[in-house]
């Protein structure tokens, strides 16, 4: 075994110093954001940039920490680590104070703690031991199940809370399992499934459902090559709707509003409801003449899911706070309402977009120092950026968040250990996840979930768990010669 | 190892790639292309506050100031800002009923935010300190105009609110701003409005301001306006709106050399103090209804008849002409006879010369004198008109004079096109227009130009263009028209003469009731018949006789013959004007109280006696 020569020892340099201009950067923005002439002295600690320094100063503290410990201990701990924190998500639903109407922050020893915070690296931790086990494979759905058991859990903790937010982070572990085998398929069904959301919330039901039926149903002749029904079909479909449109339409609104119509409302009528009724018409007669055909499963499985989700997340939606539709509605281009929800978002890209190529230069910033974008410090920090430094200050900000992230994969391929590889993994997914959320946000291509960008926002917690998810994985990558040996 | 699926590793690198592309391309959306963005942040983050410039003080001639400024304050309305107030509170501090507040709240606009305009000093103060109890009202600072002495209001004008007009064809102005709207506010309301500032204003997403933005690199300071040193002499200007008070009528007194107006009185006048600020609209429709239309400068707009003032002009063709001589006697038996054609004339020895026509006012000489000219050599009736007309001309009658008061009329000469379309063209001749000989008939002239043929007489030949203001910011006026000498195509010598009845008319002829001890004065009486009632006073004079100082006419509407009033009105202000004494008090006091103005009760007019 090696001698161990010192704790600074093998360690990353790259991720390190791209971590410490980071939270360099990071700060001067905070800062800026938070710039208050009475109180200009960076260690006034009754200013953000002057608490925001002490919580600087602790996390670096918690990173020597993580780079003396064991690297082993990581693995070791991983479990009890993931039950301390559910504990902790359990205890913060309790004894949380609320701030905002969520029960987010528990008070320990005179600091605020956000568990949630927590929860992303212990969920982390937990699914790397899982997955490193050497007897296992992820081989089908069933094998996937304890993971997807290991991450619900929090995401239902936190959603009680309630932190969006936070809650969907837990969906970047998806990298993390298809890179360990997870099939594509589910990328893709993802994926699917976020542009079905998207569908859900900007379509009306009705509408989607019958478009969904009958490209379920279209699909399915297609592929049975049954070109001539298809086109058939087609033309049958489109012109008795016509006809049922214009000359019908009275008739066949009785018929469907007496029969379709308990179950659903239906305002008016239109050529896809009529397309969906006589493709599943035609469908009911299929099955009657020809008995059930065996991969009709095939597409109707779907069909039943994606229905599913469509009432579940028009129900989701419409039990939502009011804040959170508006701020969904808006994004989706549904809603105007300049001085209400959508305000903050405008602010957000009226400050980015004054910045310029160059932006306005450090402390200059007039939407910043006007105090015009909320929770600049914050949620909002990628203003102060895009505002005081500009384009090329927002592409170098960026480009050191894609370098990190490209040098924390490639570190993580480099692993012997299959535990530090899904670590590192998971580590580049959250911080890829919430670089995403965040900057998409403030540039009006995301909807307004307050998560904080890594390294950048200010406050204590998220600086911490951000710094202790990379030192622990520098301290693993460090340990990796010892790995094995 | 999970080797087989290591090139997924790929796969998510090119997903963290794509959205960081993505993630550019927006903001290279937003930070480069989109302009809108960065006007918005402009228009987001500041807020013009303007600041009024303080008018130019307007003084006369001796550095006495006839209108400065006051500060007043208007009760401005943000509306972004209102909140609930109390209204109640609101409404019993300046003084306005529930009803009131409810319209001026409905009548609000982003463009024009004035709630109550210039609050009293007094209710300012209690304002003042509970203004934090009503969120989005503020105090505006702005000047009003003040006058010392309620005098010279027609030649100054007023300063009014800026019309929907003016703001669409000139920038500069606002709502809400003030203009010069007449007079001299008007014609030099360039130099005296001097120039708005602008302050910008950060303020935050409340529209809070919270400080100057950049340190107020952008920021224009007010301009004061140019002070402005009017021709004007105060003490004149004062005294002679005091002798016309309760009569209808106008002073205007020029001085020669330099056509520099002393005094421009146009009775009845008004108090311009009530003209300014809140008052203004309520107060302007309550003089426009009065029946002797205090709103009209009668000075500059009135036109009337020269009449027998008109005989020096003709006096003067004649002898230009070579018509007549002084030495040319004309017979007088009560009048002008020829044939069917006969003009009055009052009983007089005969016959006279030049001189004693003048001092006599004889209607026959001058018609004799008219006819002599217009028929003159063997040129047609018409060019010999032309000449004639010519001569009147330049002595600035017949069109607006060039001054720096432009609310005037032209008065008329008549044209041969006129008389042409009057009596057909060769059906007119000497005779049939005999009447412009005495100043009668369908010639006109103002007051103003009257006061200046009379400089120009003065002058022996040529006159300054009369106008009211000779000092800018403490440099003379450089307008070049007020320091041209234009001249008359017409002998001194024979200035002379006209003079020399003039100096016998004051001396021992129709205006003897005027005559001065120790100056020698200059003067023509008239009378310019009036159709509607009883003729109107006129008379013009110019003292001393050499080196004259002053030249003043003076019509006193519906007063008779010229000597009645307009001889003691003139005689006064030049006494008052050269001696700064006044020796007759008796005179003086028959004068000013003499009431011509139509008594509401009574239609009874209290006429004093001066002859
Ligand atoms: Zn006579």
């Amino acid at each position: 075994m090696r001698k161990q020569q010192g704790i600074f020892n093998n360690i990353d340099w790259v991720i390190v110093g791209i971590y410490l201009v980071m939270v360099l950067l990071g700060w001067m923005n905070i800062y800026s954001a938070a710039y208050n002439p009475d109180h200009a002295s960076i260690f006034d600690f009754s200013q953000r940039y002057g608490k925001q320094m002490l919580w600087i100063g602790i996390a670096f503290l918690i990173a020597i920490l993580a780079l003396i410990i064991e690297g082993d201990f990581f693995s070791g701990i991983a479990y009890i680590f993931y039950g301390i924190t559910i504990l902790l998500l359990l205890a913060v639903l309790v004894l949380g104070k609320k701030v905002n109407g969520a029960r987010a922050w528990i008070d320990i020893g005179g600091f605020s703690l956000q568990p949630a915070e927590f929860a992303k690296f212990a969920t982390c931790l937990a699914i790397s031991k899982y997955l490193s086990a050497v007897e296992f494979k992820i081989k089908d759905i069933k094998s996937v199940a304890p993971i997807g058991a290991l991450i619900l859990l929090p995401v239902v903790l936190i959603m009680l809370q309630p932190d969006v937010g936070s809650d969907l982070v837990f969906a970047s572990f998806v990298f993390v399992l298809y890179r360990e085998g997870l099939p594509g398929g589910f990328l893709l069904y993802g994926f699917l499934a976020a542009v079905l959301f998207v569908f859900t919330l900007i379509i009306d039901k009705v509408d989607l459902i019958c478009a969904l039926m009958s490209l379920c149903f279209l699909s399915y002749l297609i592929l049975k090559k049954d070109i001539d029904t298809t086109i058939y079909f087609t033309l049958l479909t489109i012109v008795s709707s016509v006809i049922c449109l214009y000359f019908l339409n009275h008739t066949i609104t009785i018929f469907l509003s007496n029969t379709i119509g308990k179950y659903i409302t239906i305002d008016s009528p239109d050529i896809l409801v009529y397309l969906a009724f006589f493709s599943m018409l035609y469908m009911m007669i299929n099955v009657l003449i020809n008995r059930i055909p065996k991969d009709t499963w095939l597409f109707l499985a779907p069909l039943a899911i994606a229905i599913v989700m469509v009432f579940s997340v028009n129900y989701a939606f419409s039990h939502m706070q009011q804040h959170q539709q508006d701020r969904i509605n808006i994004l989706l281009g549904k809603k105007s309402d300049p001085k209400g929800t959508e305000f903050n978002i405008i602010q957000s890209k009226i400050a980015i977009g004054s910045g310029g190529v160059f932006g306005k230069g450090y402390l200059e910033g007039t939407q910043t120092r006007a105090k015009f974008v909320p929770e600049q410090s914050t949620d909002f920090i990628f203003c102060t950026v895009g505002e005081e430094w500009g384009f090329v200050g927002s592409l170098i900000v960026i480009a050191l968040f894609l370098v990190l992230l490209i040098r924390i994969i490639h570190v993580a391929e480099r692993q012997r250990s299959v535990f530090t590889r899904v670590y590192g993994y998971g580590v580049a997914s959250i911080l890829f996840f919430h670089l995403a959320i965040n900057v998409g946000m403030a540039i009006g291509l995301a909807p307004v979930i307050g998560i904080p960008l890594p390294f950048f926002s200010y406050g204590g917690s998220s600086l911490w768990s951000f710094t202790i998810l990379l030192f622990v994985f520098v301290k693993l990558d460090a340990y990796r010669f010892q790995v094995l040996r | 190892m999970n080797n087989k699926f290591a090139e997924r590793k790929y796969v998510i690198q090119a997903i963290f790639i794509a959205i960081g592309v993505l993630f550019l391309f927006r903001l290279f959306y937003l930070q480069i292309i989109d302009e809108d963005l960065k006007i918005a942040a402009m228009n987001n983050t500041t807020r013009p506050i303007t600041e009024y410039a303080k008018r130019g003080v307007i003084y006369d001639r001796k550095g006495n100031p006839l209108v400065f400024n006051q500060v007043a304050y208007d009760l401005n309305v943000d509306l972004k800002e209102i909140k609930n107030i109390d209204t109640t509170e609101l409404c019993s501090l300046i003084a306005i009923s529930k009803e009131q507040f409810i319209d001026k709240m409905r009548k609000l606009s982003y463009a024009d935010p004035s709630f109550q305009k210039q609050i009293s000093p007094e209710t300012y103060a209690a304002l003042q300190e509970k203004l934090y109890k009503f969120p989005g009202f503020y105090l505006q600072k702005r000047t009003i105009r003040k006058y010392p002495k309620p005098i010279a209001a027609h030649v100054l004008g007023y300063v009014g609110e800026v019309s929907d007009n003016l703001i669409k064809k000139n920038p500069y102005y606002k709502s809400g701003d003030y203009i010069g709207t007449l007079g001299i506010e008007k014609y030099y309301e360039n130099d005296l409005r001097g120039q708005k500032g602008v302050k910008k204003m950060l303020v935050n997403r409340f529209n809070r301001i919270i400080g100057s933005y950049k340190e107020g690199v952008y920021d224009t300071a007010a301009v004061d306006g140019l002070p402005l040193m009017t021709t004007l002499d105060a003490e004149l200007q004062e005294y002679g709106e005091k002798l016309m008070q309760n009569k209808k009528g106008s002073i205007v007194a020029i001085e020669p050399s330099t056509g520099e107006i002393l005094v421009l009185v146009s009775s009845p006048t008004y108090d311009p103090n009530l003209l300014v600020g809140r008052k203004l609209s309520e107060t302007y429709t309550a003089l426009s209804l009065d029946e002797n239309k205090p709103l009209i400068n009668r000075a500059t707009l009135g036109q009337y008849p020269p009449g027998s003032t008109f005989k020096l002009i003709n006096g003067l063709i004649g002898l230009q002409e070579g018509a007549i001589t002084p030495e040319t006697r004309f017979g007088c038996n009560r009048g002008y006879t020829v044939g069917n054609f006969h003009m009055g004339c009052h009983a007089h020895f005969s016959p006279l010369d030049l001189r004693e026509a003048v001092q006599h006012s004889c209607n026959a000489y001058f018609a004799a004198t008219f006819r002599a000219s217009i028929d003159k050599g063997s040129e047609s009736t018409e060019t010999r008109f032309n000449k004639w007309r010519d001569y009147v001309v330049s002595f600035g009658l017949g069109s607006r004079l060039p001054s720096d008061y432009l609310n005037q009329e032209t008065g008329y000469v008549p044209t041969v096109k006129y008389y042409d379309k009057y009596h057909g063209k060769g059906y007119w001749k000497s005779l049939t227009i005999v009447s412009l000989a005495i100043g009668q008939g369908e010639m006109s002239v103002t007051p103003l130009q009257l006061a200046n043929m009379t400089a120009a007489i003065a002058n022996r030949g040529y006159y300054v263009t009369p106008h009211l203001v000779k000092m800018v910011n403490d440099k003379p006026i450089d307008n070049p028209e007020f320091h041209r000498v234009r001249k008359i195509p017409i002998d001194s010598a024979n200035f002379e003469v006209i003079i020399d009845g003039m100096y016998n008319v004051v001396e021992s002829g129709t205006a003897a009731g005027g005559k001065l001890k120790n100056i020698p004065f200059c003067g023509k009486t008239g009378t310019a018949q009036n159709p509607h009632g009883d003729d109107h006073s006129i008379f013009i004079a110019f003292a001393p006789k050499d080196h004259p100082k002053i030249a003043i006419a003076v019509i006193v509407e519906n007063a008779g013959f010229g000597a009645t009033y307009a001889v003691p009105v003139a005689s006064l202000l030049i006494e008052k004007y050269l001696t700064d004494t006044i020796t007759r008090p008796q005179m003086e006091e028959k004068l000013i109280n003499a009431n011509l103005l139509k008594s509401k009760n009574t239609g009874e007019k209290t006429a004093g006696n001066f002859q």
